[in-house]
């Protein structure tokens, strides 16, 4: 197991958006949001991404504006940086260093190890590139990590924090705590969920896990303070936040209708409803003529004039999990996996947008927990992507499914629904998948728990019927096949489309799909076959199987087995366009060779639950061996917690680094330096283990007048 | 002990009337409630808001509003008088005649020298108070329709009307509408209600000249009196906005509204820096289901009543110590005196309404049961007796004599005796004549064996009349050794027939001996009203509860607290028995056994046994259901003399029957809300 310095797994795309509430410049012209380890800034007005902002090494954790030059944003990233960069030009002005690590920092706040702190740091004015920062001073020592639960209203005069049940506020260094009720049946739905402060009253509004909206006054006095509460929300606020003169309080929630309410007459409210999924922040433009949502279905939306969306920016979206398999569709080369419940996304991974979405259960979806609604679980696309097939299924006390068949319309560049198949099997479908074969006559093949698998073709309507064909091609059912009553796994076909291999438990059959004849059958117990593949191009000989233990090869030629090597192997990818076969966490190989010339083990916290090859538009021409398998398919894979990562070659991470040098090098004489000092207030982590600050979490920043 | 056979009567339909308007006397610290059947109840928030007075409503008589002027209260109603009540002999004092036909609102400036009524005709009308009585002054400029509410200022210079569509301040000394300001015009309701007409329900004038109304179009506004102009209007209700209370020091301000919330209002300034302060609405009390038509607002508190009956008593958090008896909220809606009394001996029950007395006989069963077993009932409860009262007056108070033989009421106006005879299914009802010295009682009582009638009079003075075949005899009058004028509002006698006891609102409670027809002592007098009280049956002990829930056992032969006493007091009762908000309304003993002491309030019922040690004071007080899952050895150890059946709910009387059966008179405030007009309709999320 050699170590590959010179390939990287990185975040490729896909990252949250919604991660952290966006950025709308002075002018409204740029959204500037954070996307993983990078920042991204689009217009406000056409969607487009504009500047891609990297050099952050670790997940970007908050954003601002710099007070003192409105063209400048401040970033801050779990590597201990705080960046400044120009969002117009997308260049680096400068880095700063946070050194935090001092042990002094620990003692100062003992038993308080495993909280986050709020602590602000005094930016100091400097024309060098790399700064570095030590002195700070601690203004909470336990606040939420949600920035959502800090808010600095007017200034520095106050701020105001909320975790758990208490309302903290800070009125230049004296703290007051606020609680709510905390016995009964109220208490643990009242919780505080976000805080926002008014820009120009001494009003707090805080938001509730019971729905409702609490606007605090009177707050310098422990005892004599006072709020009033409105409700509409059903289920808790997640995002507040006034417009710019305080004239209107905007709250967002589960429900996803944005509600305006007049300040100083909550009575009165404005909705704006459907806008599609979980509100989780809300954003003004700092002249308030734009507002912006982000969802939880990472999505975020531009509002304008409070009525009218006028963008939608939608990245990929991590639902609950992804039950299809990942696929690339080979028309548009879009990754099409589940998006919104009951879709299907097609997500561009060139340009880190999502297509569209695909409407498979064409149902209302209803927000409540417990309630089951129909899930698509299996999708498949044929090989030249004119064919979609999909099952949904729901299980509420028996097992509902149908399967979808979805034709490519060349008129609206989108599937259109061609055959519903209600109740295919009597079990829930374990795999289905498209026979590769050119020619026009398609088959899928549907394996299901049942015990038997089922093979649909695509029937043209009989034209000897003597009426008019009104009716289109439809899929029915061809064969049904079975084997000694046993629980099929999972199918495959050849490259060419002759050979169909089904797994029963131990055994593996071969068919052949023209006759539907039982050619052979394998088995190499112990253990279940997981997962089959066949070689392709010079090693298509040769069927892939993999069980809990181990990992079979056999020439089906000789239908023998080949070689067979002890590996828990879950799943198996083969390249469609090279002979490489890889198996997550990681090896890759050719069936032909039962050597790895590729292996890297830990590629990332958690275990891969989904992976694929996607075909690179261009071949890398060939560099060092042990990069040589991502020629011509990048890897991409699917973390549990809905990460999407892909290896990184160091020629494309050069040729990146180049080009945005030159860049810099290009705009360097536009830099400018800030004048002014600021105030940071951070937040910071304090890992439980080391005991060292390891990421910062929360950016805040106000000036110091 | 232990176990009963319990009746559980559900059919005494009572029926509280709604709340119709409040007034609080800062000074003595006692809030005056009117009900729409004409009752007005004086309760003392000095002393745990015990209902102090009880003065019976009358036929035609309604009360729209209550004012306090120093000591003196009075009242107008639709009928168009003025009514001034006599707070020691509980009935009303006089009436004047307004001459401006209904009387919508009455009151009185903050030195208590002035009254204004503001009538249907339109007028203002400034009455003077002279001693005894009060004189008609002045007439102000007449309004173009009725005046619905008067706030004078706190300087008693002027005054603010609220009529139909608008505001007017008045000059009290001329009597004209102040020059510079012409008139304040409400806004009617938007869209379809644009035609209607809207009431100024209530005006509250503060004395930085500013005007606060709320009206029948749902609005709280601001005005500026002396510019006659608008500041600020907050929606507050799609309905009415039925009464307004300010605090004293004018920082906070409620709004009662038809769908039963209380809604808040404080003076507050919006930047914590800057002195320019403005009212802002602030919380939200939801404690009625229906229209609130009378607030106010006390130092700590806010209190509320309406048309659903309950008064409500919601202290502000931020004035009050937590975990202090002040800070528990309190709801009352049953009077704080019995309206039940039971006929020991004979197994029956006399319900006294306001018009009508009812007599039943309890039900029977032969069954015995397992203890939580419904016993099925082999005679069913049956009504006995309706007796329709005379005349107009409410009835007051209604005794049934223990053997079931004797019953008897009084109203405002008169007594009436009644002699019961049972013969198999059939009674005979015959009317036994009192003598002419009666003419009313606050109180009535038979002795234990019936022989005896006791009436108590004015100036806590007791008549006894002695009670032969059809025959009352007057015997002789019972009088304290004290000056206090309040009158009787509990008595007791002892079953052997030796003392009877009288409680007053003075906190008096004296004791007078029978056999001798005289005076025997008072008990040492405690700070608060005594709220129940009973003489033992063998001990010559007396027993009171007091409104603090504080109890005391005093002997009447040695005159002094007996020993159980002395240790009550000395270990302090238990912090969760002081912090009950109900108060104790009856006691009574068992015949079984000397050392139960029986008492019950709205919520709970209690037997004390003397015998057993006093609860500790981090013990758990009501610990019966734990005690129950014990063995012996640990539940000899826990038990402790309190011990608390919260089994049955909203009680209005607990007694022993003599068979010792056990008679709990509930009624479910379901009961009553179901029996409550519909409220106004609100929209409700997923209805």
């Amino acid at each position: 197991m050699v170590a590959h310095a010179d390939t990287r797994v990185v975040h490729r795309g896909g990252s949250k958006i919604n991660f952290r509430a966006p950025v709308i410049t002075q002018d409204s012209r740029f959204l500037i949001c954070v996307s993983g380890e990078c920042i991204k800034v689009f217009s406000t007005s056409t969607e487009e991404c504009i500047h891609h902002l990297q050099g952050h090494k670790e997940l970007v954790t908050g954003l601002v504006l710099n007070p003192s030059n409105h063209l400048q944003v401040f970033s801050c990233s779990e590597d201990g940086t705080i960046r400044l960069w120009d969002f117009t030009d997308g260049i680096l002005i400068r880095v700063t260093l946070l050194h935090l690590k001092t042990p002094s920092t620990l003692h100062s706040v003992p038993g308080h190890c495993k909280k986050f702190g709020l602590v602000s740091l005094n930016l100091p004015p400097s024309v060098e590139q790399h700064v570095m920062v030590k002195g700070h001073t601690i203004v909470f020592q336990s606040v939420s990590t949600d920035p959502k639960c800090i808010a600095f209203g007017q200034g520095v005069r106050m701020h105001a924090l909320t975790h758990s049940l208490t309302h903290s506020l800070t009125h230049s260094h004296t703290v007051f705590g606020f609680a709510l009720g905390t016995s009964g049946e109220m208490a643990a739905r009242n919780a505080f969920t976000c805080v926002a402060c008014h820009p120009k009253d001494d009003c707090i509004a805080t938001g509730h896990g019971d729905g409702k909206i609490r606007l605090w006054r009177n707050f310098n006095q422990e005892k004599e303070y006072t709020f009033s509460t409105v409700h509409w929300h059903h289920s808790g606020v997640n995002a507040l936040c006034f417009t710019p003169e305080g004239t209107n309080l905007l709250s967002g929630g589960l429900e996803s209708v944005l509600v305006q309410w007049r300040y100083g007459q909550e009575g009165q409210k404005d909705f704006l409803p459907r806008l599609g999924s979980s509100i989780k922040e809300i954003v003004v433009s700092p002249d308030g003529s734009l507002f912006c949502t982000s969802h939880t279905d990472n999505k975020i939306t531009v509002i304008k004039n409070c009525t009218k969306v006028s963008a939608v920016i939608q990245g990929l979206v991590h639902g609950d999990g992804v039950k299809t398999a990942l696929m690339v569709d080979p028309r548009t080369k879009a990754l099409v996996l589940n998006g919104k419940p009951g879709h299907l996304q097609f997500y561009s991974l060139q340009r880190d947008q999502q297509l569209y979405n695909l409407d498979i259960v064409q149902q209302e979806y209803i927000n409540q927990s417990n309630l089951d609604q129909f899930e698509v679980v299996k999708a498949a696309l044929d090989s030249r992507g004119s064919w979609l097939a999909t099952v949904e299924q729901r299980s509420a006390k028996e097992v509902e499914i149908s399967l979808k068949l979805w034709a490519f319309d060349e008129h609206t560049q989108s599937f259109v629904l061609n055959t519903t198949i209600s109740a295919p099997h009597d079990g829930p479908i374990s795999e289905i998948c498209f026979s590769p074969s050119s020619q026009n006559s398609t088959t899928l093949v549907s394996v299901s728990l049942d015990g038997h698998f089922k093979a649909w073709q695509l029937t043209q309507p009989d034209p000897s019927d003597g009426k008019q064909s009104d009716e289109e091609a439809s899929w029915s059912c061809d064969f049904v096949g079975d084997y000694h009553s046993l629980e099929p796994k999972c199918c495959c076909f050849s490259a060419d489309g002759s050979l169909l291999a089904v797994s029963f438990k131990e055994v593996v059959t071969v068919w052949s799909p023209a006759s539907w004849d039982l050619l052979t059958t394998l088995s190499q117990p112990p253990g279940a076959i997981q997962d089959l593949c066949f070689g392709r191009l010079s090693c298509s000989k040769y069927l892939l199987g993999a069980t809990d233990k181990n990992l079979c090869c056999w020439n089906l030629l000789t239908c023998s087995l080949e070689w067979s090597t002890a590996l828990d192997v879950s799943l198996l990818l083969a390249d469609p366009l090279s002979e490489n076969v890889a198996c997550p966490f990681l090896f890759v190989f050719r069936p032909s060779e039962p050597r790895p010339h590729f292996s890297q083990q830990a590629l990332c916290t958690g275990r891969v639950t989904r992976a694929v090859f996607a075909p690179r538009d261009e071949p890398l021409d060939g560099c060092e061996e042990s990069s040589q398998w991502l020629n011509r398919s990048q890897l991409y894979f699917l973390t549990h917690n809905m990460e999407l990562l892909t290896f990184l070659t160091k020629p494309e991470e050069e040729r990146l680094m180049a080009l945005s040098k030159q860049v810099a090098v290009l705009k360097k004489h536009k830099q400018e330096f800030l004048h002014t000092s600021c105030l940071l207030f951070i937040s910071l982590f304090i890992s439980q283990f080391a005991l060292t600050l390891s990421a910062i979490m929360t950016l805040v920043l106000s000036i110091l007048t | 002990m232990g176990e009963f056979k319990v009746h559980r009567v559900r059919f005494f339909d009572y029926m509280p009337s709604a709340i119709s308007a409040m007034a609080f006397n800062v000074h003595t610290e006692r809030l005056a409630v009117a009900r729409a059947d004409g009752t007005v109840e004086i309760y003392n928030f000095a002393d745990n808001c015990f209902q102090e007075k009880v003065i019976p409503g009358k036929d035609g008589r309604t009360v729209e509003a209550l004012c306090w002027a120093g000591q003196r209260l009075f009242s107008t109603g639709l009928n168009g008088e003025i009514v001034e009540y006599d707070l020691e002999n509980l009935r009303s004092k006089y009436t004047v005649e307004a001459y401006g036909g209904p009387v919508w609102t009455i009151s009185s400036n903050s030195q208590g020298t002035q009254l204004a009524v503001g009538c249907e005709d339109g007028t203002v009308k400034i009455f003077e108070l002279v001693e005894d009585s009060i004189q008609f002054q002045s007439n102000f400029d007449r309004l173009k329709s009725r005046v619905l509410s008067l706030s004078w200022h706190p300087s008693g210079t002027q005054i603010a009307a609220g009529t139909m569509d608008m505001i007017r301040v008045f000059n009290v000394t001329t009597g004209e509408t102040c020059t510079a300001l012409l008139q304040m015009m409400v806004d009617r309701a938007a869209g379809a209600n644009k035609k209607k007409e809207v009431a100024v329900w209530s005006v509250v004038f503060l004395s930085d000249n500013t005007v606060i109304s709320g009206d029948s179009a749902g609005k709280v506004q601001v005005w500026d009196s002396q510019m006659g102009t608008l500041i600020r209007t907050h929606l507050v209700t799609k309905w009415d906005v039925m009464a307004l209370a300010v605090s004293r020091d004018e920082s906070s301000l409620l709004a009662g509204t038809s769908e039963g919330s209380v809604v808040q209002f404080q003076f507050i300034s919006a930047r914590l820096d800057q002195p320019d302060k403005e009212w802002q609405r602030t919380r939200t009390l939801r404690s009625h289901s229906h229209d609130v038509r009378a607030l106010v607002h006390t130092d700590t508190a806010a209190v509320s009543g309406g048309n659903d009956a309950h008064l409500v008593v919601r202290p502000f958090m931020e004035k009050v110590v937590k975990g202090s008896k002040e800070s528990a909220p309190c709801k009352i809606t049953f009077p704080h005196r019995s309206l039940v009394s039971c006929g020991k001996k004979a197994g029956i029950l006399l319900f006294q309404f306001p018009e009508r007395l009812e007599v039943w006989r309890l039900g029977e069963s032969n069954e015995n049961g397992i203890p939580g077993e419904e016993l099925s009932v082999t005679k069913k409860p049956e009504a006995l007796i309706h007796l329709k009262r005379k005349g107009d007056d409410h009835i007051c108070c209604s005794t049934l004599s223990p053997c079931g033989g004797w019953l008897a009421y009084a109203s405002a106006s008169s007594v009436r005796l009644f002699q019961l005879q049972y013969d198999n299914d059939s009674i005979a009802l015959t009317k036994v004549k009192l003598p002419k010295v009666l003419r009313w009682a606050n109180q009535l009582c038979f002795s234990a064996d019936s022989s005896r009638l006791f009436a108590s009079f004015s100036q806590s003075s007791v008549l006894v009349f002695a009670l032969s075949k059809s025959e009352a005899k007057y015997v002789h009058t019972l009088k304290p050794k004290s000056v206090s004028k309040q009158a009787v509002h509990l008595m007791s006698t002892s079953d052997d027939g030796q003392w009877l006891a009288t409680a007053n609102s003075d906190c008096e409670v004296h004791v007078y001996n029978l056999k001798k027809l005289k005076y025997h002592c008072t008990v040492p007098v405690y700070g608060s009203c005594p709220s129940a009280m009973a003489i033992h049956p063998t001990g010559s002990n007396v027993v009171m509860v007091h409104a603090d829930q504080k109890i005391f056992e005093y002997s009447l032969e040695q005159k002094e607290y007996t020993e159980w006493s002395r240790s009550l007091a000395k270990k302090g009762l238990h912090g969760s028995w002081l912090n009950r908000v109900a108060p104790v309304t009856h006691v009574s003993f068992s015949a079984s056994n000397p050392d139960y002491i029986i008492l019950h309030d709205m919520n709970m019922f209690c037997i004390i046994d003397k015998s057993l040690p006093l609860p500790e004071k981090d013990s758990d007080l009501c610990n019966q259901n734990q005690l129950r899952s014990m063995n012996e050895a640990a539940r000899v150890k826990d038990s402790h003399a309190f011990k608390i059946c919260e089994m049955f709910k909203n009680l209005l009387c607990v007694g022993l029957m003599e068979d010792h059966s056990l008679v709990v008179v509930e009624r479910p405030l379901l009961d009553i809300a179901t029996r409550l007009p519909a409220p106004v309709r609100q929209k409700k999320f997923a209805t």
